[in-house]
């Protein structure tokens, strides 16, 4: 059910909004569209020694991507790309698509397991930021 | 008398459906209607007692198969107030307009124009994309006015001596706005120009004259219509389809086959090769039936008076913005909006909690979005069978948007 899909914690990553907006030096910038939807993110990050120093999205999208944009953004500093994708394999573990229960803050996206067709807006930032780290 | 509502309710089993304890508030009837049972007893009188390949066959059941399909040609032809040999029968709509860009398409040149609209689903711009990919012809854009109509005041300035073809959505799938359509064809013909209309959101609002609107070509889809899924229509005039060249090639499209030489067969069998959607097609014929059935006077009113019902309920909503025309005039049962802070699918989704299916996004018509600069909206596309307790299950669902996600 919607109600439950919307949990207190997910609406509250996505009202938090941490990393949004641009970032004035990015290193790369990556934007990646759900043709299905709509949704757009575009992130950018700055780099230093293989790393994220810096991070700042943009998201047209409804608010499960904005919530999973803004717990990346949380989490994401200090980390390279081969971090990254370990927290993408925690993303998918919270909306069901791999086996095994997720860490904090994508555990907060747990409800999206009974939601197959949103569980594409929670992943679009991981798309994009992997675009811009390559 | 007043529109039944309630004894049309009663022919849809979908509708007294319980999920998670909620009853179905069904208003995305724009992406697919429900269907009544006289279409499922069609389909299924079809799969037990007469299943066979249609036109080969000579045992009985190929006989029965014939008849039914070559019957429901002729309702589709009674809806649509023309031939039944100029009916063609296509996967779908977005199929049969597939059709006419591919085979009338091949009959233009480069440098001929096709005039489409801002507001056009995907399915009636990419066919003529591909074609001018293929073919070097140029496509035009009919703007719209900013409550979402297609602005015909601009034709004049559009059509051209190369104009070949006009092809507007009949209604928009979005904002509902009827398209003019005598405005249309009298300044299409003034160049030569054919018009097509693409009558997937028009043909499940009730049966049709088609040679009184003077157009050229006219598909929609079943699904939309109260029929199957997996079957469209396409009508064309007879002469059209005489001159036009097959679209696929196979079996039952033939006149006679040589490696040297194959001939077609005439219209409507040239365009259907191979074995055609039989049962879905026997169930659109009774959906037209159906639809022929109904008091659409009566039917149309009763939709619009939701519509107003939408209409007056979202602008008591902080912040939900309606989206396209502001009256009910030269409109059909479409309303889009948005709501200001929260994302159409957050809308459509805290909706499907109060058991109220509606469409959010771009409903294939980005450029229409990005005319606007919408991520989307969130759709409310209304049936005969809709009543007062869809539309306020609706407005519920609105206002608990409202309140919780943003």
């Amino acid at each position: 059910m919607s109600d439950q899909l919307y949990q207190d914690r997910i609406v509250a990553l996505a009202k938090a909004k941490i990393g949004a907006g641009k970032l004035a030096d990015p290193t790369k910038s990556a934007r990646r569209d759900n043709p299905l939807c709509g949704d757009r993110v575009t992130i950018d990050v700055r780099l230093q020694d293989g790393r994220i120093a810096g991070i700042a999205h943009q998201v047209r999208g409804c608010l499960l991507c904005q919530a999973s944009a803004s717990a990346l953004a949380s989490v994401a500093v200090g980390k390279g790309a081969g971090e990254i994708e370990a927290l993408r394999h925690d993303a998918e573990r919270a909306v069901g698509r791999e086996p095994g229960s997720a860490a904090a803050p994508f555990d907060a996206f747990t409800p999206v397991a009974d939601h197959k067709s949103r569980q594409e807006c929670v992943l679009l930032p991981f798309e994009a930021l992997k675009d811009a780290l390559s | 008398m007043s529109f039944d509502v309630a004894s049309v309710r009663r022919q849809f089993p979908i509708l007294s459906e319980i999920i998670d304890g909620k009853p179905v508030h069904y208003l995305d009837n724009g992406a697919s209607a429900q269907t009544p049972m006289v279409v499922i007893d069609a389909v299924r009188t079809y799969e037990t007692t007469a299943r066979a390949n249609v036109l080969r066959g000579v045992h009985r059941l190929a006989e029965r198969a014939t008849e039914a399909y070559e019957s429901a040609r002729e309702e589709v032809a009674r809806f649509l107030g023309v031939a039944p040999m100029e009916i063609v029968f296509t996967g779908g709509c977005t199929a049969a307009i597939n059709l006419v860009a591919y085979s009338y398409g091949s009959l233009l040149k480069p440098g001929d124009r096709i005039l489409l609209s801002e507001l056009e689903h995907h399915s009636n711009i990419v066919p003529w994309q591909l074609l001018r990919d293929r073919s070097g012809i140029e496509i035009d854009m009919i703007p719209v006015t900013e409550d979402g109509r297609i602005d015909l005041s601009k034709l004049p300035s559009l059509l051209t001596k190369r104009t070949k073809l006009v092809s507007l959505a009949h209604i928009s799938n979005v904002t509902g706005a009827l398209v003019d359509v005598k405005m249309a064809v009298d300044a299409a013909k003034m160049v030569g120009a054919k018009v097509m209309l693409d009558g997937a959101q028009r043909a499940p609002h009730g049966p049709l004259d088609l040679p009184a609107l003077g157009i050229d070509f006219y598909a929609f889809a079943g699904h939309k219509a109260y029929g199957p899924n997996g079957v469209g229509v396409l009508w064309a005039r007879p002469e059209l389809l005489e001159a036009m060249p097959p679209f696929h090639g196979g079996g039952s499209m033939i006149g006679r086959v040589t490696f040297a030489r194959t001939t077609w067969a005439p219209p409507p069998r040239r365009f259907e090769a191979g074995t055609p959607p039989i049962g879905p097609a026997i169930g659109l014929g009774a959906a037209c039936a159906w639809m022929r059935a109904i008091d659409w006077t009566g039917a149309h009113a009763h939709e619009m008076a939701l519509v107003q019902r939408v209409m007056d309920g979202l602008q008591t909503i902080d912040g939900a913005r309606l989206f396209g025309p502001a009256s009910l005039q030269n409109r059909y049962p479409v309303v889009s909006f948005t709501l200001d802070g929260v994302h159409p699918h957050d809308v459509a989704q805290t909706l499907d909690s109060f058991g109220v299916a509606v469409r959010a996004g771009h409903h294939c018509a980005q450029p229409l979005m990005d005319r606007f600069d919408l991520d989307g909206t969130t759709r409310v596309s209304i049936a005969p069978y809709n009543d007062n307790s869809d539309v306020d299950a609706l407005l519920t669902g609105v206002k608990h948007a409202a309140k919780t996600l943003r």
